[in-house]
């Protein structure tokens, strides 16, 4: 007979244990955390907003044989070769040194399987990921590291990175537990310390310097790559219409569901904000502009789905770029890993890192024990590259499919077909920020 | 290749960057370009052994990402002269603006002159040295090379620096976090002898303070007191 009473137990809402944990670490050790992956805490999302399927007022297409394109240019507005991907789903910036060589193959082999490209990060280039992919963004980044020219001529496109939406207005970290002797080579590092990247670049400091260095880059690359310029949702509005009044060909919008290898927890989760809010915001500045189809708006922060991918592209989008749905697909988070054939439980590598598969945001340790996050020698080989690849492909597909089976349910051939009029939102919040009406109701807040 | 001389009051700059792209191992001869009236981007993506003379002032990004040329800019440069260059040399006869060799991995960037804030700003390599004062915040994260700053230098001189050796011969306003005054080395006098001579300046090793980090900030701890 349990002779205890049940005892109940309420936590302060405004000093939840959360608050409590992190209240005794800022006393115990006198610094921020730092760590990886996205915020932690429920945002405004695409989930908070659902498709319009046909039925009497709208037809239907056939969702197993009519056809349903997918095909996407980007870069139209002054490049000589602008980029034609087979699906509207990139990937994005992730840095070689956040990310092993192993990955930066994988994601490269992947893309070009899919028709789609990839993109370098805060690292360079390396050879690995140029001889993978067929398309390749190179990113023109805050620090600098490893940048060259010979690398931004055989990109397929450049990207000028002003922020990311995980941290708007700040700069990368990458612990010194994942320099290692190339990282450190290709990033000009000793060693084993601290990369702090800065949050600016170096040689503009606004947006009509960033109009004459993005003409410095078309005149390096006489004219022919496609000019991306990414910005981290803060003030979306307003820095797509400075990005195109510098001169972009493409503007990437980066919302604050987006993940990183590294960086303050008080960036991830209180700077920038949601996608949802960033994209609607984007396409207006676009259309205020006459720009709507001119200059191409990529979205990312957050896209898992190719739900989430339908609605970016209904609200205006014309490609996504995803960085941590794709490291999922590589195994992040898993609770095995694949080698020489075999699958091996990985679970006693999150427990030494005090953490579990489905918890782990220990990307900045460099431990990641299903060598994604890592530079480690014994670690990094837990990512086969044709292992990774098929995987991320098979990611990739599901989500295209996805997409194209939700735009025929909409009655449309063309996945850029789908529009704003095609969702409603389930919550006020959604349909305040992505200015569709209330489910049920034909009121838009606001 | 002969010389051969554009006019770019009458030739689009972007022609005259067309030919300096074109079949780069044929460029081996002098390139003059008159009439630069401030324009921007003017000889970037240099990659040959060529000589490019600018007779007069230069706007952004001259020689920007230089590689092997040897660029003589006859008047003054605008921001980010030489930025990101990775080899050769650029010489500036007059001033140069903001954040001069940024970035820079290779080569020489020589500036007669003055130059303004943020030079040599994240710089990864080759050598800077500038005849003149700089502005404030330059060196700023410097990670590797060498700046030699004839002049005085202004405020947070070589504020984050890593690997990067700033040599200063006149005042320094201040110094930036994790910047520190060393003594000089007998290696120090004779690379900054045989730099300075490459440069053409006169004046002694003897004269110029090492400024180089203190390390304090390479490592994420508790000690770092809160530089970050």
């Amino acid at each position: 007979m349990n002779t205890h009473p049940a005892i109940h137990r309420e936590e302060s809402w405004g000093y939840d244990r959360r608050i409590i944990h992190y209240i005794q670490n800022a006393a115990a050790h006198g610094l921020y955390e730092i760590r990886g992956m996205g915020a932690k805490r429920q945002l405004p999302h695409f989930d908070d907003l659902v498709f319009l399927g046909a039925s009497l007022s709208r037809y239907p297409l056939e969702g197993y044989r009519e056809k349903c394109f997918t095909e996407t240019v980007l870069g139209t507005r002054y490049a000589k070769k602008p980029i034609a991907l087979k699906i509207p789903i990139t990937i994005a910036g992730m840095s070689f040194g956040s990310l092993s060589a192993n990955v930066k193959e994988a994601l490269g082999r992947a893309a070009t399987e899919m028709g789609t490209s990839t993109t370098t990060g805060d690292g360079g280039m390396t050879l690995e990921e140029r001889q993978s992919s067929q398309t390749l963004v190179y990113q023109c980044l805050p620090s600098r590291y490893g940048f060259n020219p010979e690398d931004l001529r055989k990109a397929d496109a450049i990207e000028v990175v002003i922020s990311q939406g995980a941290k708007p207005g700040g700069g990368g970290m990458l612990l010194g537990q994942k320099i290692n002797a190339r990282v450190a080579e290709m990033r000009t590092l000793p060693e084993g310390i601290d990369q702090r990247s800065a949050c600016r670049h170096p040689d503009w400091t606004g947006p009509d310097d960033l109009a004459i260095k993005i003409q410095e880059l078309r005149e390096i690359t006489d004219w022919e790559k496609p000019i991306y310029v990414k910005v981290g949702a803060a003030r979306p509005f307003n820095d797509v219409k400075l990005a195109v009044h510098a001169g972009a060909d493409v503007v990437v919008v980066d919302g604050m569901q987006g993940g990183t290898a590294a960086t303050q927890t008080v960036f991830i989760e209180h700077i920038g904000i949601p996608t949802l809010a960033a994209v609607r915001q984007a396409v207006e500045a676009l259309e205020e502009m006459d720009m709507k189809g001119k200059v191409q708006l990529i979205v990312s922060g957050g896209i898992r789905t190719g739900a989430d991918v339908a609605k970016a592209l209904a609200m205006g989008a014309d490609a996504v770029s995803i960085g941590q749905g794709v490291l999922i697909a590589l195994g992040c988070n898993s609770d095995t890993y694949v080698q020489n054939g075999g699958h091996h439980s990985a679970v006693e590598d999150y427990m030494a890192l005090g953490t579990a598969p489905g918890y782990c945001h220990h990307c900045h340790t460099g431990q990641c024990p299903v060598g994604v996050t890592t530079q480690d020698a014994v670690l990094e080989q837990r990512l086969e590259p044709e292992v990774g690849a098929r995987r991320v492909k098979n990611y990739l597909q599901t989500l295209n499919m996805e997409l194209t089976t939700i735009a025929r349910a909409c009655g449309k051939q063309n996945v850029h077909h789908l529009e704003r009029e095609d969702l409603v939102a389930l919550t006020v919040e959604a349909a305040a920020m992505a200015r569709v009406p209330l489910a049920g109701t034909s009121w838009i807040p606001g | 290749m002969d010389s051969v001389t554009f006019d770019l009051a009458q030739i689009p700059l972007r022609q005259v960057n067309t030919f300096l792209h074109q079949h780069p191992e044929q460029k081996t001869g002098k390139v003059t370009l008159l009439n630069p009236d401030g324009a921007h981007s003017i000889a970037v993506g240099l990659n040959a052994a060529i000589e490019v003379e600018i007779l007069g002032h230069a706007g952004y990004y001259a020689a920007g990402m230089n590689q092997q040329g040897t660029v003589t800019i006859h008047g003054n440069a605008g921001p980010g002269v030489a930025e990101n260059m990775m080899s050769g040399r650029v010489h500036v006869k007059g001033f140069a603006s903001v954040s001069a060799g940024a970035s820079a991995h290779g080569g020489l960037l020589t500036i007669d002159g003055d130059a303004g804030l943020r030079c040599g700003i994240s710089l990864k390599g080759g050598d800077i040295v500038v005849g003149g004062a700089v502005g404030s915040f330059s060196g700023f994260m410097a990670q590797a090379g060498r700046m030699v700053i004839c002049g005085d230098a202004g405020d947070a001189l070589g504020d984050s620096l890593y690997e990067a050796v700033i040599y200063v011969r006149g005042q320094i306003k201040s110094l930036g976090a994790d910047a520190q005054i060393e003594p000089m080395r007998e290696a120090d006098y004779q690379g900054l002898r045989e730099l300075l001579d490459r440069a053409g300046f006169s004046y002694s090793p003897a004269e110029f303070k090492r400024i180089a980090s203190a390390r304090q900030l390479y490592h994420w701890n508790a000690d770092a007191d809160q530089e970050y």
